[in-house]
């Protein structure tokens, strides 16, 4: 029993995380259609960016707060700057932005290596993060870690955040009137580009969150945005485009999914075993579990 | 008609002269190593000329040829890493690593030469037909189906490297010997090799380009540019694109066959995504709809990566994806198209513009 609860738990923790990482590509890719590529960029940016204000800000609990909106700042400006150079040249052919991006993606990659070096780096945890919460008490105890906890929440409080903006806020309607239809929102008198630009803003921004949270849970290095961004696309076509619930969904589904394969198999076996599942998902609602109802034929 | 003829023979004289320089021209000019990474670059090339059908002609972004390439080039080097062993003898990397007495259940089979010549060819075209008709049929397309693909490539690689005691792990099958009772230490097998590799690349581009210029050739343009139009028209674009994408896998599969003896390795790190994006990145650069320009993208890309990751390996990195950026914002048509318009330029028939096949996108 207390088995099958921990290795839920894990799932859970991991599925907070893939969260975490695909809340920004919702936006980005979901609301948008923009493949962005260079998105595990942005987490990266975010990590060493939680990486940097540790080195100056001595207290590890200030910095990892301080670094929560900081690294959402410089993820967001480097996404807005992608979104103003490149993306916008090519919202007419989806494929091409997601090799465009990976060029960028690339260089963002060897820019890391250049000044922060090759080898991965750690931040030291705080020490309210470093504890365990018994859930289950007696000989054969179930835990969970602090630093999974905050992640858990961290995310919770994204998707909060993000749906309200989406739901109540000016930019939020603007945003998804665009999603529904552009050319409408256009001669409404929206600035259908700068919207763009905004949610381009936001989306690469929650990266640059996502990263923060990742610091708790592995090193920091060049690759480490190549190494999520995959399982993060894959939660947004499981879970459909346009609309936040399929993403909450799937990305816990797929979290615990994940982690109860790789109990009863090993992680590379569950890794194809998810894959086939997402294969064989999609012969059943090719469109992702929930998604936005055109009359469009595609 | 005339101009039929004319392209015709224009292609044959084309198919001549690149003949030459591959048969006779390169192995004068270059010496043994060279000629080694060339045939190295030609293995790419074979790769892009599926690339160019799959993707240039039917618009599908394909991240994870690097599946299929890998699995011709494990099925080749399974079969040489037996064939080097001896009978009766274990590959050398499964005395060292594994608790087994005899080959695993799957490794069996490829004992056989024959099997495993069909299989690098076979077995990713299966692959790629049982994938694609799940992913075509329930029309999951555009950048859903290169999400797909590129998951693909990334479970292939995590799970050779899961299995190492069956498959080398992170090492791969390295330190092949033998091909075929050929020693392939010996510089005169080397060039052997080369010359297989450059005979398939004709012959792959020569089918290519059968394809393109049939009646399916057409279809595939037409599916790429507004599949729901060939869908009313009485056709079904699943099957359309099935085709490219099965004759693309089985294209990679034999250059990962043949890349095998030329390099004498096959590992994770050569299937996985990243090689899987730079297979594309070749075809893109040189003109993804154009099957010359794909191949001497692929060659020319390929050659600078060598040349400057020696050198300066920070600076091909850089190097890497600013050809992306450029190649695919501001150039979607790569260097073909620019051959295109100076050769329009010069004489403005409308038939030349035929050769400017217009790039669609898939949406």
């Amino acid at each position: 029993m207390t088995v099958i609860l921990g290795q839920t738990f894990t799932g859970i923790s991991i599925g907070a995380v893939l969260l975490l990482i695909a809340l920004g590509l919702s936006l980005t890719f979901g609301q948008m259609n923009v493949i962005n590529m260079a998105h595990g960029e942005f987490i990266m940016a975010g990590a060493y960016t939680t990486y940097v204000l540790q080195k100056s800000i001595s207290s590890a609990g200030i910095s990892l707060l301080v670094a929560l909106p900081v690294a959402f700042l410089v993820s967001g400006v480097l996404g807005a700057l992608l979104e103003w150079l490149l993306i916008r040249r090519l919202y007419l052919r989806p494929l091409d932005t997601l090799l465009v991006t990976w060029g960028v993606s690339l260089m963002l990659q060897q820019l890391a290596r250049d000044i922060f070096g090759a080898p991965n780096v750690q931040t030291r945890a705080p020490d309210w993060l470093t504890g365990n919460i018994e859930i289950i008490g007696g000989d054969d105890p179930l835990t969970f870690a602090n630093s999974r906890l905050f992640i858990l929440g961290l995310a919770v409080a994204a998707v909060v955040a993000l749906s309200l903006t989406l739901r109540l806020t000016p930019l939020g309607r603007r945003i998804r009137a665009v999603v529904q239809n552009r050319d409408l929102a256009e001669v409404s008198g929206i600035s259908t580009s700068t919207v763009d630009r905004t949610a381009f803003f936001l989306g690469s921004g929650l990266a640059g969150v996502a990263g923060v949270a990742l610091t708790l849970v592995g090193p920091i290095g060049p690759t480490m945005g190549t190494n999520v961004i995959i399982d993060a696309f894959l939660v947004i076509v499981v879970g459909g485009i346009g609309q936040l619930k399929g993403t909450v969904i799937v990305a816990f589904v797929l979290g615990v999914l994940q982690s109860v394969l790789e109990y009863s198999t090993t992680v590379s076996v569950a890794k194809v075993l998810v894959l086939v599942a997402i294969v064989a998902f999609l012969q059943w609602r090719p469109q992702g579990l929930y998604t936005l109802r055109t009359r469009s034929l595609v | 008609m005339n101009v039929l003829k004319g392209r015709s023979a224009r292609a044959w004289a084309g198919f001549a002269g690149a003949a030459v320089v591959l048969f006779a021209i390169a192995p004068l000019a270059l010496s043994d190593f060279r000629l080694g990474l060339l045939a190295k670059y030609l293995c790419t090339a074979m790769v892009a000329v599926g690339i160019c059908l799959a993707w240039g002609r039917g618009g599908l972004l394909t991240l994870g040829q690097g599946v299929f390439f890998g699995l011709g080039g494990y099925a080749m080097a399974m079969h040489l890493k037996i064939a080097d062993a001896g009978p009766g003898n274990l590959p050398d990397f499964m005395q060292l690593y594994g608790t087994a007495t005899e080959l695993p259940w799957w490794w069996k089979p490829f004992e056989n030469p024959l099997f495993a010549l069909a299989a690098t060819v076979l077995l990713p075209m299966a692959v790629a037909a049982l994938l694609g008709l799940f992913i075509f049929r329930r029309r999951v397309k555009g950048a859903y189906f290169a999400i797909l693909s590129q998951a693909l490539a990334a479970a292939l690689a995590i799970w050779l490297v899961g299995q190492q005691a069956t498959t080398g792990g992170t090492n791969g099958l390295t330190d092949i010997q033998g091909f075929f009772g050929y020693s392939l230490d010996d510089p005169v097998n080397q060039r052997l090799v080369y010359f297989v590799i450059a005979a398939a690349l004709l012959l792959l581009m020569a089918i290519a380009r059968q394809l393109i210029n049939s009646r399916y050739g057409e279809l595939l343009v037409a599916v790429r540019d507004s599949e729901e139009r060939v869908r009313f028209l009485g056709y079904d674009p699943a099957n359309v694109k099935l085709v490219a994408y099965v004759v693309a896998a089985g294209m990679a599969g034999l250059a990962g066959a043949l890349f095998v003896p030329a390099v004498g390795i096959i590992s994770p790190a050569l299937i996985g995504i990243v090689p899987s994006i730079e297979f594309v990145i070749g075809a893109a650069v040189g003109g993804r709809a154009s099957l010359v320009g794909a191949v001497l993208g692929a060659v020319a890309v390929a050659w600078a990566k060598t040349a400057l990751s020696e050198e300066f390996p920070a600076a091909w990195t850089y190097f890497q994806g600013l050809l992306f950026i450029v190649a695919l914002a501001f150039l979607p048509g790569g260097l073909a198209s620019l051959a295109v318009l100076v050769r329009r330029r010069r004489k403005a028939s409308p038939a030349q513009q035929t050769a400017a096949v217009p790039l669609g996108e898939a949406a």
